[in-house]
């Protein structure tokens, strides 16, 4: 008997808790958000609700390609994404992006002109820039001897089982390819095979592929040498002071983060309005604060602490930009780097 | 069975097919279609996600996670039978408290203890640092097979342990007795009492730490650093990464296959059913 109460009373305390959800936002606007985790200041969603009565549904994935399954399965219909260059160009290519109405968003002043049309949007229809970057190579300076400036240094046997590479295919292609002096966005068989063996090649020199990790790992001295976007290596820098990052001479790849509204949105409006609130002056200052990634806007970048300021992660000079390569949507060539990239990591 | 508790059944029934049946029937459909199979009237039949299968690469990636699934399953048993022999052994008013402390840290998320791992485990974590302190250099811990295999022993020994104590605390004493009464000595009776009558724990002991060590892919996500790549990360990987879903749904056909005949196999060795342990859980 005591069972068949205790059970009851559970039912009873589970059905008062869900019909907690439920009521209360019966006429506010939801607006469903999908963004990277870590990469904006929470407190920004908290205002944004509050100044305009609407309610914001908060979802977050790890990789660009998380992203592109999620919003394909349909289980959610979004109406704002934040996500990366290739996978958005994916996404407009499909048809599954939606133009704005740029009147909706006054703040589209402030974006610099360089980021506003785009290899991903080259009419500057579909999009409006969040954070952009570089990939790099974070190093510590208490390890590494002398100021690398080359890819080699990922390939140095005198930092064997110190070296870490992301599990993230297009990122490590990348800087084989860039090594071997070829193009990020290749689909040339012999180029990759040659990527693929200088990737096995390193493979006993690598002490782990990660992604979210890294950061921390090279605060804690984990690690030498990095193969790491931009805004983290800032991030860590700020913890660390004896960690370097650079771009390698061989050029690399630069990356733009845009938002984007999915055809499945059904308050594009609301979305709209969202878009601006996040591109106002503070509002990107706070969010500097919080993601440490370079920023697109013009009013805001002089403005940001000093240190930020003559970072070269997070404000890169003119020329290490001419050497750099944003990633382009390979269609259907991706399946091959795909298969490369198993047979890499299963060698 | 009567009436009334026919209907008792109906929602376990309608549960198990939302939830198994279904689910195991969409897996089937994708592995041998190309493409969606929301739509039946351009649905695509192929063999092809199976014959990718036997490449000597996904081959390799299947002979690999299974020779880690055994030792992982080996040194479980190892471990496990003799803890479980001395936990039947314990005085009955506190056998409760050692079993509950034994099953104490499961309470945790499997996550948070594999990250505990990382810590002891790391070039700046607990061991290493001890190892400085008394002079000697750093060992390389982390990121290997014994990290995986450590973090798997850890993480799955409660599930060979219980089985095997479940077995050997319902076993009549009387037996052990008799067998004494009649000369044996203690590893005679061992041999020959305890460790037959034992066998159906042992053998789903096996089974429950074998059937996760094999799929798993946080263990050598996080402990193996992905420097190797396993069946559970390679369908994790074709799902979520490549979305190609009909390749990663063939890959875990073949999983569940390897799953269920291996464990045919071990029940062939469970001869007297009376033991019951497969009806332990």
């Amino acid at each position: 008997m005591k069972k068949k109460t205790f059970i009851l009373v559970l039912a009873i305390a589970l059905s008062l808790i869900f019909t907690g959800c439920s009521s209360g936002n019966k006429d506010k606007v939801v607006l469903n958000v999908l963004n990277y985790g870590e990469y904006i200041d929470m407190d920004l969603l908290d205002e944004f609700e509050k100044s305009f009565d609407v309610k914001i549904n908060y979802e977050i994935y790890p990789t660009p390609e998380d992203m592109y399954t999620k919003v394909k399965s349909g289980a959610t219909n979004f109406d704002l994404i934040i996500s990366s260059d290739y996978m958005i160009e994916r996404l407009i290519n499909e048809g599954w992006v939606l133009e704005l109405d740029y009147d909706n968003i006054p703040n589209y002043q402030y974006i610099d002109e360089d980021f506003r049309k785009t290899a991903f949007d080259p009419e500057g229809k579909y999009t409006v820039p969040y954070f952009w970057g570089t990939l790099g190579i974070l190093y510590d300076t208490t390890k590494v001897d002398g100021t690398p400036t080359s890819w080699d240094l990922l390939w140095d046997e005198g930092y064997a089982g110190q070296i870490l590479m992301m599990d993230s295919q297009r990122d490590s292609f990348g800087a084989a390819l860039k090594k071997l002096g070829y193009s990020l966005n290749t689909t040339d068989e012999s180029e990759l095979e040659e990527a693929k063996q200088l990737l096995i090649q390193q493979k006993p020199l690598v002490l782990a592929y990660v992604v979210d990790e890294v950061r921390d790992m090279m605060i804690g001295g984990e690690a030498a040498v990095a193969l790491l976007w931009s805004g983290e290596a800032v991030a860590a820098m700020g913890e660390n002071e004896n960690l370097a990052y650079y771009v390698p001479e061989e050029g690399s790849n630069v990356w733009v983060d845009a938002m984007f509204i999915p055809k499945t949105s059904t308050h594009k409006k609301e979305a709209e309005m969202f878009m601006n609130f996040l591109t106002e002056k503070e509002n990107t200052l706070l969010n500097i604060d919080y993601v440490w990634y370079s920023t697109v806007h013009t009013e805001a970048i002089n403005e940001v602490d000093e240190f930020l300021f003559d970072n070269p992660g997070f404000n890169p000079s003119d020329d290490i930009l001419e050497r750099t390569e944003m990633f382009r949507d390979l269609g259907d060539s991706l399946q091959l780097y795909y298969r490369i990239w198993t047979e890499v990591l299963a060698n | 069975m009567n009436k009334k508790q026919k209907f008792f059944a109906y929602p376990y029934v309608v549960w198990m097919f939302i939830f198994i049946v279904l689910p195991i029937v969409l897996v089937f459909l994708y592995s041998i279609t190309t493409k969606e199979v929301n739509n039946i009237k351009t649905i695509n039949f192929t063999l092809n996600n199976y014959k990718l299968f036997f490449d000597p690469l996904y081959i390799g990636v299947t002979i690999r996670s299974i020779n880690l699934a055994l030792v992982s399953t080996i040194f479980c048993l190892v471990l496990g039978y003799p803890i479980a022999f001395i936990i039947s052994k314990i005085n009955i008013k506190h056998r409760n408290t050692v079993l509950l402390l034994f099953i104490l840290p499961m309470w945790m998320n499997m996550l948070l203890r594999t990250y505990a791992w990382m810590t002891i485990l790391g070039n700046n974590g607990i061991i290493n640092n001890f190892l400085n302190m008394l002079g000697f250099p750093s060992l390389r811990l982390l990121y290997n097979n014994s990290a995986i295999i450590i973090g798997m022993v850890y993480n799955f020994l409660p599930f060979m342990v219980l089985p095997i104590y479940t077995a050997l605390s319902k076993m009549d004493q009387h037996l052990v007795e008799a067998s004494h009464d009649l000369g044996a000595d203690n590893r005679t009776t061992f041999l020959r009492v305890i460790l037959p009558l034992s066998l159906p724990g042992v053998i789903s002991g096996i089974i429950m730490v074998f059937m996760p060590a094999v799929s798993s892919f946080v263990i050598p996500r996080l402990l193996g650093g992905n420097r190797s790549l396993y069946i559970g990360t390679l369908i994790e990987n074709l799902f979520l990464v490549t979305g190609d879903w009909n390749f990663g749904s063939a890959v875990a056909i073949m999983m569940m296959l390897i799953i269920l005949v291996s464990m045919s196999i071990l029940n062939r060795f469970d001869v007297d059913k009376e033991g019951g342990g497969s009806n332990l859980w």
